[in-house]
């Protein structure tokens, strides 16, 4: 461990290779919990079907992709489709739980999980595939620093994203009628609001979004049916640590953990990258409950 | 216990009993039934019973594996050699040697993750609702990764148990016997727990914490205590999982979170939740039809078991109990005032 | 409170289970040998076990086709059963039990991988039923004395092994020390990795090379962007990694995007990741163990050459561009069992334990001849490297097409 300390003070141009990977991940990341984050926030269901989501995205572009539209203009189209998927899921599934024991709706979005995971396998096979993004990388300080341009454009995804999301939550009427309704939606309904056409378009765009992140994630990593779980749970980590309601706060933190992972991955070893985040989540959970404390003592 | 409960109590015992004489065949799917009702049990009297679900009881479950394993193997041999060896060491235990293992091994992995669950409680019981789930799911992954990076107990490689001495027969017998026992230890210890004033303090707590609170229950207390239960039952069970698989690793065995770890939560819900019956129908259910499932229908088994969930959580909220409650509430000893001159009580 | 009703309900649904289960047990028909399978038809190895399944079904249908195994004068037809062990151990013992006793079956197919065959052995072993496998490579499962298993296989150890020497060799014949070489590399946190990567160790210790990063990675990820960039900082002249098919696919294409690269770059599974379709140049130079070859002499009467078998597979299966090796060693399981039932000229399974134990058969896969802890001794793995898109035998010697390629050229 401390070899590895050693070679990042002794060539600190390493360390922007660390970051830059760790951002790109955490970039990525992010687009998979700020759906997550959303439909959390405003409907309170649980989404633990969201990496298959991602997943489903994922084969929709190399299902494109195989029929020679390039994966990156595929994002187009798969965005489209998931939100129409998404739609479908909500007044099918979704719109039933909404109102039931938060708990509950989780064990439901575990059973379309399940269920979208075995059909994804039936339709689309087992093999595990990727997609070859088209293009290069930049190569900085001498070679010593290699970034791929997908990577970049993926962080580029994630700041238009989060600032379109922002615009679109504070500045339209349906963004409006979203953050009445997750303030209070009988009050929301009482004010004319039609809050099962909100639940809806929320579910839908995370459906968009996570389709998004899956073409992405078939250009920089792989897909296969089963591999969603991992990214459900890395989102589920993200949103819990970043507190619900605090959607800047998910990029944030999506991106630190992403650069974490990095820097416990170089120093300690690839076995305890999975280990950090989930720990790092737990000491950020128990951290805010100290504050929490503090705060009620004083108050009293 | 009223006699027609007892005498059925009873029936159910002797079926028990019979079970793995009248269906030898099946006698190994039986003990993972009994072991997926202790499961279900203790799941719900943290979630159904207290209001804290919890996504984490699985490292209760693995904790208690492979502390048993360790224990089997370190009274023999020594513990980093055996694993490290990968299997390269040819084992031998007499019978002594692993029944006593085996005792010890198990008595062990039912302290071992209460003084675990204290821990937690410590640190985890200030978290409320989504975030004490996330929480749980956290601490059964973390355990699950560091003991993969732990080369002492096998890392990724896993542990192979010993052997148990005895004829095949013997063996699948006597571990359905103590899948069995514990499980109606549970079941026994729980109806005793849920007839005290302690559920009505934990039921407190589940409805309203912090009126709980200010009229002066101590919940802190009352949460370590429910779920240092739920740890001792599920360490013992994982004991004897562990023995009964032969073959202990981390990730798929020991700490399976996304699949036992949420099947038990969907057995509690599904037979009806803050119920004591309620898991265990729900367990019945749930392990039947999945064992029906992946026998007949092979490649479509996760989606017949997704769309059962979704169906039952669409129209059987409450689970089966719930429903039943619903519309027999006679049944449950409930009477119903009705306008018209009927007797009440009369289905 | 009164729980009559939920009494009955579970006394109904305990009943339901019974009949439901009983009935589940079927008696093979008169003519037909059925053999069980528990295998990872889904889970994390699920396209691993489509391969096994797939040569499994294969080698069936080529047996029946030829007339099946006769046996005392009357012509069998194998048929296979399979259960889904979704890639975790627990479950694969859980079925075998199932198998063996539910359903009767006498003759075990492996599952997939080094961790659900260490948990099917034990069971196998108990009951007596003689298990082949191919898809288990891990030294430890032959170890522990089991009479009932084999393995067509050569063991995991020898998977990356032959990089290590063959880099030590090329290092002598440039006029470099061996033990000056250093080596980087990263393994899968899961029994058959990890047995492969003590192989590595062990003959690194020999050369007296270093060993500079040494990083297990966890089953869930597939970023090792970490380690990777610890491998640029730290340039080893080997790099070897295993991960299954996942870990072959991530390493390929992000060596390729972070420019990481040795002379020697040796991983597992590079057919089964379908390496040269996927990356095309920048998998140029990759050394790829193999249980087998298309290429190699081997030959037999059910399925001729390998070449024979590579042809025939592709027709039937127009999904698969090139035939990965967990394919051609399935449909080799299937042959041992048929050759084993011909000379036992019975169904007990003693019997055909002990003509599994004193098979000597030449297969399109390579010869098979078991040492008594039931590994294959008499079938050599063979080095490959991926050259112009395609990959050619290097090493050992007398098997080699083409030189190897040295030192690797980063691709571009």
């Amino acid at each position: 461990m401390w070899d590895n300390l050693q070679i990042l003070v002794a060539a600190p141009v390493f360390n922007i290779q660390l970051w830059l990977n760790g951002l790109s991940v955490g970039a990525v990341f992010a687009l998979a919990a700020y759906g997550l984050a959303l439909v959390w926030g405003v409907t309170s269901v649980k989404n633990l079907a969201q990496g298959d989501f991602v997943m489903l995205g994922g084969y929709l572009g190399y299902e494109l992709s195989r029929h020679g539209v390039p994966p990156i203009a595929a994002i187009v189209p798969v965005a489209v489709l998931m939100f129409g998927y998404g739609w479908l899921i909500y007044k099918l599934i979704i719109r039933r739980v909404i109102q039931l024991d938060l708990f509950t709706s989780l064990l439901a979005t575990f059973g379309l999980a399940i269920t979208m995971q075995q059909v994804m396998n039936l339709l689309f096979g087992p093999d595990v595939r990727t997609l070859r993004s088209g293009f290069g990388r930049f190569q900085m300080f001498g070679g010593m620093v290699d970034i791929t341009q997908i990577r970049v454009i993926a962080f580029a995804m994630c700041a238009v994203l989060a600032v379109a999301m922002v615009l679109f939550l504070r500045k339209s009427r349906m963004g409006q009628a979203i953050r009445a309704t997750a303030q209070d939606p009988r009050a929301a309904r009482v004010l004319g609001v039609n809050t099962d056409l909100v639940y809806a378009l929320t579910f839908s765009i995370n459906s968009a979004i996570c389709g998004v992140a899956g073409v992405i994630i078939a250009m920089i990593w792989v897909i296969q049916p089963f591999y969603g779980i991992a990214y459900s749970v890395r989102a589920f980590v993200i949103v819990t640590a970043a507190g619900l309601g605090n959607f800047p706060a998910v990029i944030a933190t999506a991106l630190g953990l992403g650069v974490i992972e990095q820097y416990s991955g170089f120093v300690l070893g690839a076995q305890f990258q999975q280990a950090t985040v989930v720990s790092l989540l737990l000491i950020i959970l128990i951290w805010r409950q100290l504050l929490l404390r503090r705060h009620r003592l004083a108050l009293q | 216990m009223t006699r027609k409960s007892l005498v059925l109590h009873l029936l159910l015992l002797a079926a028990g009993i019979a079970a793995p004489f009248l269906f030898p065949a099946h006698t190994v799917q039986f003990a993972v039934f009994w072991i997926f009702i202790l499961f279900a049990l203790t799941w719900d009297t943290m979630g159904g019973q207290m209001g804290y679900n919890s996504l984490g009881n699985i490292a209760f479950f693995g904790f208690g594996m492979y502390i048993c394993a360790v224990v089997q193997i370190a009274l023999v041999y020594n513990v980093g050699e055996y694993t490290a060896a990968n299997g390269a060491i040819k084992v031998d235990f007499t019978d002594q040697q692993y029944y006593t293992g085996l005792a010890l091994g198990v008595f062990l992995a039912a302290i071992g993750p209460v003084i675990l669950a204290a821990i937690l409680s410590w640190i985890l019981f200030g978290l409320r609702g989504p975030y004490f789930a996330i929480g749980t799911l956290g601490v059964a992954i973390a355990a699950a990764e560091l003991t993969s990076a732990w080369s002492w107990v096998g890392g990724g490689s896993g542990i192979s148990m010993p052997v148990f001495p005895g004829g095949p027969g013997v063996r699948e017998r006597f571990f359905y016997g103590a899948c069995m026992l514990a499980a109606i230890l549970c079941y026994l210890f729980l109806r005793w727990l849920y007839s005290t004033r302690f559920s009505l303090a934990i039921n407190a707590i589940r409805d309203d914490e912090e009126k709980a609170e200010a009229l002066g229950l101590h919940t802190g207390r009352y949460k370590m205590v429910a779920w240092s239960v739920s740890a001792f039952f599920l360490g013992i069970s994982g004991a004897l999982f562990g023995n009964m698989t032969g073959f202990v690793e981390p990730l798929e065995t020991a700490y399976p979170t996304l699949t036992f770890g949420i099947f038990m939560i969907a057995m509690a819900l599904l037979g009806g939740k803050g119920t004591l019956w309620g898991p265990i129908i729900g367990a019945t259910l749930f392990y039947t039809l999945r064992e029906l499932t992946w026998t007949y229908l092979l490649g479509w088994q996760y989606i017949a078991l997704g769309v059962l969930i979704i169906v039952n959580v669409v129209y059987f909220q409450q689970g089966i109990l719930g429903w039943l409650r619903d519309r027999k509430p006679e049944w449950f000893g409930v009477r119903v005032e009705t306008q018209s001159p009927k007797v009440p009580g009369k289905p | 409170m009164n729980v009559l009703c939920s009494k009955t309900a579970r006394l109904a649904g305990a009943a339901a289970v019974a009949a439901a289960l009983a009935f589940s047990g079927q008696a093979s028909a008169e003519d037909t040998i059925t053999l069980g399978s528990a295998i990872s038809i889904t889970g994390k190895y699920s396209q691993e076990g489509k391969n096994a399944s797939d040569g499994y079904n294969f080698g069936v249908k080529r047996v029946n086709e030829m007339g099946g195994v006769k046996i005392n004068g009357k012509n069998y037809k194998l048929a296979i059963k399979y259960y889904d062990d979704e890639s975790t151990p627990a479950r694969t013992a859980q079925l075998l039990e199932r198998i063996i006793n539910q359903d009767g079956i006498k003759y075990i197919l492996g599952p997939y991988g080094s961790g659900p065959t260490k948990a099917a052995a034990p069971v196998t072993e108990k009951y007596k039923i003689p298990m082949v496998e191919a898809e288990g490579a891990s030294r430890s499962l032959f170890t522990q004395g089991y009479r009932y298993m084999f393995a067509a296989l050569s063991t995991s150890e020898q998977y990356l092994a032959p990089v290590i020497d063959l880099a030590a060799e090329l290092a002598q014949k440039n006029g470099k020390n061996p033990s000056d070489l250093k080596i980087g590399m990263a393994f899968e946190n899961d029994p058959f990795s990890l047995d492969v990567r003590d192989g590595v160790v062990d003959e690194a210790k020999k050369h007296g090379m270093k060993i500079v990063v040494d990083d297990k990675m966890p089953r869930d990820l597939s970023d090792i962007s970490a380690t990777l960039t610890k491998i640029k900082a730290l340039r080893p002249d080997i790099i070897v990694f295993s991960g299954h098919t996942k870990g072959a696919t991530t390493a390929t294409r992000q060596m390729n995007e972070l420019g990481v690269n040795a002379s020697i770059v040796g991983m597992t599974h590079c057919e089964s990741a379908k390496l040269t379709s996927q990356f095309g140049k920048a998998a140029n130079g990759i050394l790829c163990p193999t249980q087998w070859a298309e290429t190699l002499k081997y030959k037999d009467d059910v399925f001729g050459t390998a070449m024979d078998y590579n042809k025939a597979f592709l027709a039937a299966h127009q999904e698969y561009k090139i035939v990965p090796y967990q394919v051609a060693q399935a449909s080799a399981v299937i042959e041992i069992w048929a050759d084993a039932f011909r000379r036992a000229q019975s169904m007990d399974t003693e019997k055909l334990r002990d003509a599994l134990a004193s098979t000597d058969l030449d297969t399109f896969y390579g010869h098979i001849k078991f040492s008594p802890a039931g590994n294959n001794i008499a079938k050599p793995m063979v080095l490959r490297q991926i050259q112009d898109d395609k990959y050619a035998v290097v090493a050992p010697t007398k098997y080699a097409s083409e030189p190897v390629e040295y030192p690797r050229k980063a691709p571009q």
